[in-house]
């Protein structure tokens, strides 16, 4: 079995984000970019049950413009076998990428389909789920635990949900989406960095995969949060009350 | 009748405040042996350290002891070093007097009641170093808000004679923030407020309050970087940074404070301000005066300004933990980085196996980045340089080329910026690691590289089983951490340690302390690695600048050079 699991190249997690001073968007000049963190736990659990002996293969898949080949390196230095690029300049939106992993997992045909649960540059929480609906495939998402049965071709997977975990189990193939909780993701050695340079990474254009991109969203603006005002002590119970009544209008 | 009530109270209160748990459960007879312990008092000749007599006197625990002669006149403190050593004796200086209310007054009245502190907890805290090894007495916290406040409090002091210490962050690890007796506490904390910013030149000026990891925030913002970087900068100040020539984990990239300090204000014994706070790159005009203050501990002044060169903030920063084989592969890797990473090295720091176990053995949410697998030695190399994918390959290359001379037998590179922080995590954990194991002698040494971990070796040979013995540092400088852990501090081990270690250190014409710098721990021992010329050199200086000597007394200079009017 083939397992495909996307990584999206993002600001990284730890970096202090600015907004634009033309309010188009988020600055990513010299800024640091890695794989996003959720994608990073996707691959490490494809690679978990590649170890297991359930799958035979990891495919990475990146979609986006040249530089996303470093996150598709890192993720063959933490031991995927081969990489795919979707090459596609201009803004990305999950049904254009969900349409775009459509088409190629009608090409590779894998057993599972693994992705974060979100990005952390949009935080849409969408793609994996639209893929599915189009895949007409069973999903999974927000998954903190993944157990597959190889003979019966089944997935267990346990969601984190508000109200706690959720446990679906589904017939592969399927989508799994995954949250924080699901593993630690390990780190590029110096060997599996060397075997990475020999790996293929095969490219695409959305047009070799018959995709039309249209955007049907389009960013108006981004500006930052208003900064969050200073908070007053009051001197007593009766001007709590009086503040709550008449200036927050809460009582 | 007063001054004995004063003394009884201090010695009943001793035994609940001063005893560390860790002491020895003997130590309450300990008192009765010290009286005849005082007929024998070190009293302050010119000796040299290999001289002395080589008994050792068991004193596990701090006891403020008063002798009464003739009624109540005189009261001479004794005070012990808390965990014992060779020649542990230190005589509180009679010139100096002692607090009054006149003074408490005094100081109210020139920096308001709130920033007098006489209360016990929290005089307890600031009395006591980070290692909870020195524990000083002192009856009074001041914290003055402005170099003037600063100026006016040592000007008073200075003229009724009563000794203080600077203190910052009092993250110092040889005793050198804490009082020895009661010296009268400044702290400049409240002072920390950053003053300018010079987005072209990179210049920061700021007050020596100011904590060095909100500074490295502050810059981060416009840019740039601190060029030092150590495990204590959540709470060390820069003003104490600056005070000791603190090294840290740049230093091989960004060179010593001597170098990135471009001007320094500071207040002088008797109350006048030296404003030194130029922040000119270059300035040939005169005896360069600042360099004075830089390192010398607070005992030629306090500083309560600092202008301090910052790089620019660089785009791309790659981490890689490696392990080596032995002690010979890992200088053979700082042989190569130099020059296959040559500028975009900005850290090279080693630790053993033995460090890397305590880390992982302590410390919560570390885990081993590399699969584990006995390996000797560890190294952690950071580049910084400002072109993201050529950096990384550059690395790339040379971690590969290393792997196949068989320099590094395996190794990982971190990918995001959160690995790169778990990478520094275990390195800069093992000092915490180490305090939480139990007690600690630490040495910090300037070596030859190629001796550095011979060292260790020995210093393991010798003492076998009864502690742990540890190395670690930044090897990209040739400075060690040689740490001895036990479960308690004991005499019997320390005796094995010292002097072996400072005349081992000597004999290759190393530093007895690389970067920590003297404070109390080392004053004696200055001669293992400067000479007496230099040293006579010093004390003149030091009589000089603070003629009464009421700047950190009984700290960094030896205690037989410096003798009191």
């Amino acid at each position: 079995m083939k397992i495909m699991v996307a990584v999206k190249r993002v600001v990284d997690y730890a970096v202090k984000i600015r907004v634009k001073t033309d309010k188009t968007g988020v600055e990513t000049q010299n800024v640091k970019m890695s794989m996003n963190p959720f994608c990073e736990i996707a691959l490490e659990e494809a690679l978990r049950i590649k170890e297991a002996g359930i799958a035979s293969e990891v495919i990475a898949v990146s979609m986006g413009p040249a530089n996303c080949i470093d996150t598709l390196r890192t993720g063959l230095a933490m031991g995927a076998d081969r990489a795919i690029h979707v090459e596609a300049t201009g803004p990305l939106y999950p049904l254009s990428v969900a349409k775009l992993f459509k088409a190629l997992v009608q090409l590779e045909n894998p057993g599972l389909l693994i992705l974060g649960k979100q990005a952390i540059d949009d935080d849409c929480n969408q793609t994996g789920q639209m893929v599915a609906g189009l895949l007409g495939w069973p999903q999974g998402t927000f998954a903190s635990k993944v157990v597959l049965d190889k003979e019966k071709q089944v997935a267990t997977v346990d969601r984190e949900v508000d109200g706690g975990l959720e446990t679906l189990c589904m017939d592969l193939p399927a989508v799994i989406t995954t949250d924080l909780r699901l593993n630690q993701p390990r780190y590029a050695t110096l060997p599996n960095i060397m075997k990475a340079k020999s790996k293929v990474i095969k490219k695409y254009t959305p047009e070799d995969l018959k995709v039309e991109i249209k955007s049907d969203l389009e960013v108006v603006q981004v500006t930052e949060p208003p900064k969050r005002k200073a908070g007053v002590i009051v001197s007593s119970v009766d001007e709590l009350i009086d503040k709550l009544k008449n200036e927050a209008h809460v009582i | 009748m007063q001054k004995w009530r004063a003394a009884r109270r201090l010695l009943r209160y001793s035994p609940k405040s001063l005893f560390d748990p860790r002491s020895n459960p003997n130590s309450e007879h300990s008192i009765s042996r010290s009286a005849s312990g005082f007929a024998h008092c070190v009293d302050g000749e010119k000796y040299h350290p290999r001289e002395f007599p080589p008994h050792i006197e068991h004193k596990k625990e701090r006891s403020l002891w008063n002798t009464t002669e003739r009624g109540l006149e005189r009261t001479s403190r004794i005070q012990y070093r808390y965990y014992g050593s060779l020649a542990s004796k230190i005589q509180r200086n009679p010139s100096f007097t002692t607090l009054n209310s006149d003074d408490i007054n005094y100081f109210k009245s020139i920096l308001g009641e709130k920033n007098v502190i006489e209360d016990e907890d929290t005089l307890l805290s600031a009395n006591t170093d980070w290692m909870r090894k020195y524990n000083g007495s002192s009856k009074l916290l001041l914290q003055p808000r402005s170099t003037q406040e600063v100026s006016q409090v040592l000007k008073y002091c200075n003229s009724r004679r009563l000794a203080v210490v600077p203190q910052g962050g009092n993250t110092g690890l040889v005793g050198g923030s804490v009082p020895v007796f009661d010296e009268v506490i400044i702290n400049v904390g409240s002072m920390n407020k950053i003053i300018s910013m010079d987005q072209v030149s990179g210049v920061l000026v700021c007050e020596a309050g100011c904590i060095l990891e909100n500074l490295v925030s502050f810059l981060d913002n416009e840019g740039f970087i601190m060029p030092l970087d150590l495990g204590s900068k959540g709470s060390c100040q820069i003003g104490g940074n600056v005070s000791t020539n603190a090294g840290g984990l740049r230093l091989v990239r960004y060179g010593s404070l001597h170098g990135s300090v471009l001007g320094i204000e500071a207040v002088l014994a008797n109350g006048d301000v030296l404003d030194m706070l130029w922040t000119l790159r270059k300035d040939n005009t005169g005896y360069d005066l600042k360099h004075l203050f830089i390192g010398s501990e607070g005992s030629l002044g306090i500083v309560t300004k600092v202008s301090i060169l910052t790089p620019p903030k660089l785009s791309s920063v790659n981490i890689a933990f490696l392990a080596c084989n032995d002690y010979f592969s890992c200088q053979k890797l700082l042989f190569e980085a130099k020059r296959r990473l040559g500028e975009i090295l900005s850290a090279f720091e080693f630790l053993d196996n033995e460090s890397l176990n305590l880390v992982l053995n302590h410390l919560e949410g570390v885990r081993n980045p590399l699969p584990p697998s006995m390996h000797n030695f560890y190294v952690l190399i950071e580049t910084t340089g400002s072109d993201e994918s050529y950096d990384k390959e550059k690395l790339e290359a040379f971690l590969l080329r290393s792997m196949e001379a068989g320099l590094i037998s395996d190794g990982v590179l971190a990918q995001d910026i959160n690995q790169a922080s778990s990478f520094w995590r275990i390195r800069e954990g093992v000092p915490e690691a180490l305090m939480k194991e139990g007690a600690v002698y630490k040495y910090d040494l300037s070596l030859p590289v190629e001796k550095m971990y011979n060292l260790v070796e020995e210093m393991r040979t010798r003492i076998g089983n009864s502690a742990k013995v540890i190395g670690y540092g930044h090897l990209g400088d040739g400075n060690l951490h040689l740490n001895i852990s036990t479960p308690q501090y004991n005499d019997r081990i320390l005796a094995q340690i010292e002097p072996f270690v400072y005349e081992w250190t000597s004999k290759h014409r190393g530093s007895i302390s690389a970067e920590h710098g003297l404070g109390l721990m080392k004053a004696n021992e200055i001669f293992y690695s400067k000479s007496h010329e230099t040293v006579q050199l010093m004390a003149s200086i030091k009589k000089l600048m603070d003629p009464n000597g009421i700047l950190n007394p009984y700290k960094v200079l030896p205690h037989s050079i410096i003798s009191y009017s």
